[in-house]
């Protein structure tokens, strides 16, 4: 009896391949979570867990959730822009985990902007 | 494994960690776990990144930024702005020389855009210790493809329709010697692969081994089918400790999960695999002498014919590749034939590692295709030389090789044209000289290598070695005589000719490459005792510019000869007769002086001491300059 038949080889490379996906670089989604001082004073970092389970459970490998700086609206910090490929970026305000649940939900699986809590869609215009 | 949002793929090639990798993945993990981001932020320990000259570095995933030169009290800083918070640290960042900005992502840094990885794939996108990182980056699924859908005579015409040649330097068409020994009668048959690495600056196939050990496994295993052999060698030198140690995870992951051992995938074909180390002696790399090594006799080179693909390991037939052309087997059996055959030149298909090393900005472990220009590799993916010295000469192949001199800046890289222009391919060290190298200096020390190396068997490589040896070290003292150049060549042609192995056959090519090249330098060493590289000991001064000088009494203070005369206000002097020529006057003397000065073939002009100091003016507007109206 092998150790291994081809099947399970195959098999324990699909999983392993889950856990690199990050490297390969073909991505369909960005979720920036603003992570200022002021972001993670207001709970920024419990915004990035939540999202980041969300996207462990839907196992889509398409995702990938980044952090970055103040986005100048400190007052509607915890803030997150989701980038969809094809449309326009929509940032969001005064997140909560929840919020982020149901964002993750609506726009990033669901495809539709989760308007209740948006802030505006298209980035900021430069001069 | 759960999702993360940030991979941060650190460097843990031999090149990083002797810069203190380990302690940068302590400082990492550490501040990390600081702030709280281990589940949110994976740490991935690489094999070489490649660019070595950076070094300790690491890739941020996946927006790819690149930071070089860490240092463990920059940790805290990166973790905080860039894991944390999102904004990427542009001082870490890397900045070509001379330039202001720096270069963000890897993607854009010059050194890595003109490459193309095959061998070298998976190079700081896997874990090299974790079997499921290589698996997931396709990984056995070559194997898979042969064992299943191949016949052994298949994957060796895939494998010669390739054109792939071997990567240890003769350039032997793989696929043709897979052939002649599997027509051989007499079994069991086997397969080496040689990690016997001894070209001084190569370190390719230890990069392999280091970053992706199981491409290898799988590329040998292949072999082993096309061949029908059942047993196989790994060779590799005792001073590669972290190769050896990973590849030995690697062997063991193999086995464990059935891709070595009995009935591999349920298919009936039986393979293993061991390692042998060898003490690093570097006549070992020549295939006779490294068969006889295996088997426990001294490492000496026996006639060929036979070919070991006849009559090799225990009189068996044997195939011995070289680490890169094993490695590169899995990627031809995915792509194919076709696609590979369309890299690369007329003759000389697909790609080439090199170690790009010595006299260039970026130094580091490229991968390119074969055609691409020296000048390419040089100026582009090397950065060009530091200091805006002139690029003189490349020597590749280490001591089997020659130099190749400026002039031939735009050679296409290839097996043909290396050997035309007196070069090899070798394995593929590649070491970048500017104009304050001398070339006889460099003759003279690959046949000192050579020379420590002959295992003395042929009397023209021990003995000629040493004729070679002394009559460039007379040359390099000054004392070199009229007919020493063609006594070098004389003696040079006679030990190509006469000697058994490889080792013999190549050893004169640095001397008669840089003889048919830069002779009018050997001939300033011999007729004018001038070295105009101003290398040769023998043949340079030291001397102050009493113009120039200063006395600023540091060469003075640092000179460890104690040679150099020198007071307050008063011209300092080096008294030739104590000068020990190491040269620390000239890298003390402040920048803005440049009093010492390197002399060659000149006499050496005579200062009286007790000068006094003239005081150079202070450019700019003196302090109390009246103001005129």
């Amino acid at each position: 009896m092998p150790k291994l038949t081809l099947d399970e080889l195959r098999r324990k490379r699909a999983e392993a391949q889950k856990g690199i996906y990050l490297r390969e670089g073909a991505f369909r989604g960005k979720v920036i979570v603003h992570m200022g001082t002021c972001g993670i004073a207001a709970g920024a970092r419990a915004i990035v867990a939540a999202f980041l389970e969300e996207l462990e459970k839907s196992g889509r490998e398409d995702i990938i959730v980044t952090t970055t700086g103040c986005a100048g609206l400190c007052s509607k910090e915890p803030m997150a822009t989701v980038e969809m490929l094809n449309s326009p970026p929509v940032k969001y305000g005064e997140l909560t985990p929840e919020k982020a649940r149901t964002i993750f939900k609506e726009h990033i699986v669901g495809g539709t902007a989760a308007v209740e809590y948006a802030l505006g869609i298209g980035s900021e215009r430069g001069a | 494994m759960a999702t993360r949002r940030i991979e941060v793929m650190l460097c843990t090639g031999t090149g990083c960690v002797a810069g203190g990798a380990f302690r940068i993945k302590k400082a990492l993990e550490d501040e990390m776990a600081r702030h709280g981001l281990s589940h949110e932020v994976s740490l991935v320990p690489t094999g070489c990144n490649g660019f070595c000259g950076q070094g300790p570095l690491l890739v941020v995933l996946p927006e790819q930024v690149f930071y070089g030169w860490l240092k463990t009290e920059d940790i805290p800083f990166l973790v905080q702005e860039h894991f944390l918070k999102g904004r990427p640290v542009k001082k870490l960042m890397f900045t070509p020389p001379e330039k202001k900005e720096p270069i963000p992502l890897l993607g854009d840094i010059p050194f890595f855009k003109k490459q193309m990885l095959l061998v070298l794939r998976n190079k700081g996108l896997i874990d090299p210790e974790k079997i499921d990182d290589y698996l997931a980056r396709d990984g056995y699924t070559a194997l898979e493809k042969v064992l299943t859908s191949l016949s052994p005579e298949e994957v060796t015409e895939e494998i010669t329709r390739s054109g792939l040649r071997g990567r240890g330097g003769a350039g032997f068409p793989t696929g043709v010697k897979w052939k002649v020994c599997r027509k051989e009668p007499k079994t069991p048959k086997y397969v080496i692969c040689n990690c016997d690495e001894g070209d001084p600056g190569a370190y390719m196939d230890r990069s392999v081994f280091e970053s992706d050990p199981h491409s290898l496994i799988e590329g040998q295993t292949i072999a082993a089918y096309a061949l029908g052999a059942s047993h196989g060698y790994i060779y590799v030198r005792s001073e590669y400790p972290l190769a050896i140690k990973r590849m030995q995870i690697a062997l063991d992951q193999a086995l464990e999960h059935g891709l070595l051992g009995e009935d591999i995938l349920g298919t009936g074909f039986s393979f293993d695999l061991e390692i042998r180390e060898g003490s690093g002696a570097f006549v070992c790399g020549e295939e006779t002498s490294l068969i006889h090594s295996i088997e426990g006799e001294s490492p000496e080179p026996r006639q060929r014919p036979p070919f070991p693909a006849q009559v090799g390991l225990w009189g068996c037939p044997t195939v011995i590749n070289n680490v890169e052309t094993l490695a590169t087997v899995p990627i031809i059996i995915n792509r194919g034939a076709a696609w590979y055959s369309s890299i690369g030149t007329a003759t000389s298909k697909g790609t080439k590692i090199f170690s790009l090393v010595g006299k260039i900005n970026n130094t580091g472990l490229i991968e390119v295709p074969m055609g691409i220009t020296l000048r390419e590799v040089i100026n582009e993916i090397g950065g060009g030389i530091p200091d805006h010295k002139q690029f003189k000469a490349v020597q590749t192949g280490g001591p089997s090789g020659g130099c190749i001199p400026s002039s031939l800046i735009d050679l296409p890289i290839d097996y043909e044209h290396l050997k035309e222009a007196g070069a090899m391919m070798g394995s593929g060290g590649m070491i970048v000289m500017d104009e304050d190298t001398c070339m006889v200096d460099v003759a003279k020390f690959f046949i000192q290598f050579t020379n420590d190396e002959s295992c003395g068997k042929c009397t023209v490589c021990r003995d000629g070695s040493d004729a070679l040896l002394e009559v460039l070290t007379r040359i390099s003292k000054g004392e070199g005589r009229e007919g020493d150049l063609e006594f070098l060549e004389e003696l040079g042609s006679a030990i190509k000719d006469a000697s058994m192995c490889g080792l013999g056959q190549t050893l004169p090519n640095p001397v008669l490459s840089t003889l048919r090249y830069f002779r009018e330098e050997f001939e300033a060493h011999i007729k004018e005792k001038r070295c105009p590289a101003k290398v040769c000991k023998n043949l340079i001064a030291y001397w102050i510019d009493p113009q120039l000088c200063q006395a600023c009494l540091i060469c003075q203070r640092e000179c460890p000869a104690e040679s150099i005369y020198g007071e307050k206000h008063t011209v300092h002097v080096i008294d030739q007769a104590k000068c020990t020529k190491c040269g620390t006057c000239l890298d003390v003397c402040p920048p803005r002086f440049c009093g010492v000065k390197k002399l060659s073939g000149v006499p050496v002009p005579a200062v009286e001491r007790g000068i006094k100091v003239e005081r150079k003016k202070k450019t700019g507007k003196p302090e109390h300059q009246p103001v005129q109206a």
